[in-house]
């Protein structure tokens, strides 16, 4: 009762990273609460995927475990979180903003009149005072998100309602596993006693899922592109340069909006979060969406014809000037420099 | 399949996409009054879906439905002029401080007062929120099933619809049986141009609340062409509980908005000269950041 739960996605047989970071967020935030921390985990062939979660601080995994439930659809992912929270009574679920989490937990929350927050950023315990009512609030979870474009940040909170539910984008938090020693219980739930045949109305009848290709999130390196490259034929000097510093190429939203990279590419607050010794961002005009996902990198390089332009805010090195100049004599003079 | 009832979710958005210099005031906050309203981007991937099955299957009929301001039938208008049959505005006082639980609660009840309704489709996620909640939430409030993350309606036979939708790391193809409530992504085909033919016909298109101080002569012009009227209700015209409503009905509540305000700090200026890149590379390579 009155615990931290995360629901734990599952991936090709295994946790998702999402999943596992928000795992170390939900034991900061129950040692905070000084409660405990519990896992849900639904899918099929899924003996022994506590050993995937009880490191990160869990005290309960809960696993419901039937060939109809993998891949994800939404009915009966639904009805068991439902039932089960209804059971359990957590006062915070956490879940990934992936295509399932953006799915199933919207759901959830209209099922349990709980509020529910996307995307959230940042999240931390903390009280809260509702003037009007004149009620205090003690220990509530601060859900705290860009909103508008990305041109405020919002906190969030749910007084009354429970779970207080939220929703983190993959690479937001950080993943660090507690102790391997860590000593978890493990429940299997009945499932026919969650799910009703009617949940079980949309069938997955084709899928191809590819292993992420683009690395982004874990490059040391990288080199970003904006709207400002103005073209793809343009997005090509980033690949070049990208090729002979060892770097990954990103982009922002208004590049990937306009068809000049591809999604996976995406750095921002709808795309991942990255933290890169070096982010080279080039025609990117660094609107508070974009900057929300690199400002974290340890050095800024930016590139862009508008002196005035907002990225150059959090630039440790600014150049003034068109991509098509400015790219190939950095290519050219690092290779002098390396000969 | 003949004889569709699609109902287009759609909502009108400030474009925080294009958030130029004037768009942030002085202390670096933002100047709504200075962003366009726009049709959300993803909602009008959603019409085109709705479009493309008005034109496979016969006698299929596609309603918009909005939420909003008076001034938010302009999105109405606009999908008229795209092919949409008609449309309604959903717009009260009492919706005010809605968040999404609260706004699905308000949608779904004028989705009941519609009759049947074999799809809903609506965008993924608004551009000003980005929360991808609305559609999943009335879809939960209606107890109909949902797709979330479609790039394509396949098509509907037997009442069974097949749809595929685009993934992070992939694509997928389900089906399943009506009604049902399909999300759909950017991935998705744009939407048609407007059609000069509806544009025509419905320029003079209008909502209640837009002809408050109208000539007499446009008042007779909409008696005469009822296609005109845009449909639009108020709280008392949907069946609704005033609990689930507004501020009341929303179970988050805002307790601090931060304006991002871009704070300067110390940065090296360089010129696009060979001596500067050549510098810079020096400079990156001695401290170990490449190479």
């Amino acid at each position: 009762m009155n615990n931290v739960f995360v629901y734990c996605e599952i991936e090709e047989g295994k946790v998702a990273d999402v999943s596992q970071e928000l795992l170390t967020k939900g034991r900061k935030l129950a040692d905070d609460l000084k409660c405990q921390l519990e896992a849900v985990v639904i899918g099929s062939n899924l003996k022994g995927v506590e050993k995937q979660i009880i490191p990160y601080g869990v005290d309960m995994v809960w696993i419901a475990d039937d060939k109809r439930l993998y891949p994800f659809t939404t009915l009966p992912h639904t009805s068991i979180i439902v039932k089960l929270f209804q059971e359990q009574k957590p006062q915070i679920a956490l879940m990934g903003a992936t295509s399932i989490g953006r799915d199933l937990g919207p759901r959830v929350s209209s099922a349990l009149h709980s509020g529910l927050t996307a995307d959230c950023t940042s999240l931390v315990i903390g009280d809260h005072e509702d003037k009007k009512a004149k009620k205090e609030y003690k220990d509530l979870l601060y859900q705290i998100r860009p909103a508008f474009g990305g041109n405020i940040v919002a906190t969030i909170v749910n007084p009354e309602c429970r779970p207080q539910m939220a929703t983190v984008r993959e690479g937001v938090m950080k993943k660090e596993i507690l102790s391997d020693a860590y000593k978890g219980k493990v429940k299997n739930l009945e499932v026919e006693k969650y799910v009703k045949p009617e949940d079980f109305v949309v069938t997955v009848i084709e899928r191809h899922m590819e292993k992420s290709k683009v690395n982004i999130k874990n490059a040391g390196i990288i080199v970003s592109g904006g709207y400002g490259v103005g073209s793809k034929e343009n997005f090509n000097l980033l690949y070049e340069l990208a090729d002979v510093i060892g770097a990954e190429v990103g982009a922002s939203r208004a590049a990937v909006d306009a068809g000049y990279a591809e999604h996976e590419r995406q750095i921002g607050q709808t795309g991942v979060t990255v933290r890169p010794k070096l982010y080279i961002a080039c025609g990117i005009s660094g609107q508070i969406q974009h900057t929300a996902g690199m400002e974290e990198s340890s050095m800024v390089i930016a590139i862009n014809t508008d002196p005035n332009a907002p990225i150059n805010a959090v630039a440790d090195y600014i150049i003034t000037g068109d991509i098509a100049t400015v790219v190939p004599k950095m290519i050219k003079y690092y290779k002098e420099n390396t000969k | 399949m003949k004889g569709l009832k699609i109902v287009v979710l759609a909502k009108q958005v400030p474009d925080t996409r294009n958030v130029g210099k004037d768009a942030m005031k002085a202390d670096g906050t933002v100047n709504r009054a200075a962003l366009e309203a726009i049709f959300n981007p993803e909602d009008l991937n959603a019409l085109e879906q709705a479009l493309r099955l008005k034109d496979k299957y016969e006698g299929t009929e596609v309603t918009l439905l909005t939420m909003g301001p008076g001034r938010a039938a302009e999105i109405i208008r606009e999908g008229l002029y795209r092919g949409a049959d008609n449309g309604y505005l959903l717009s009260d006082r009492a919706f005010a401080g809605s968040d999404t639980l609260a706004t699905s609660y308000a949608l779904s009840c004028a989705i009941k007062q519609m009759g049947k309704v074999d799809v809903i489709i609506a965008g993924r996620q608004a551009i000003d929120g980005d929360t991808a909640q609305v559609g999943p939430q009335v879809a939960e409030k209606l107890g109909m099933p949902q797709i979330t993350y479609a790039e394509e309606i396949v098509g509907i036979e037997k009442a069974k619809v097949t749809v595929k939708r685009r993934l992070e790391r992939g694509v997928e193809v389900v089906e399943g049986a009506l009604p049902m409530m399909i999300t759909v992504n950017a991935s998705a085909p744009d939407c048609r141009p407007r059609n000069a033919k509806f544009v025509m016909k419905y320029k003079h298109a209008r909502a209640v609340s837009e002809m408050q101080n109208v000539a007499e002569d446009y008042i007779a012009l909409h008696n005469n062409r009822p296609y005109l009227h845009i449909g639009e209700w108020s709280v008392n015209d949907i069946e609704t509980k005033e609990e689930e409503l507004g501020l009341s009905g929303s179970p988050t509540k805002v307790k601090s908005i931060e304006n991002v305000v871009f704070q300067a700090k110390e940065a090296k200026v360089l010129e696009p000269t060979d001596a500067d890149m050549d510098e810079l590379m020096k400079e990156l390579i001695a401290n170990h950041t490449i190479g």
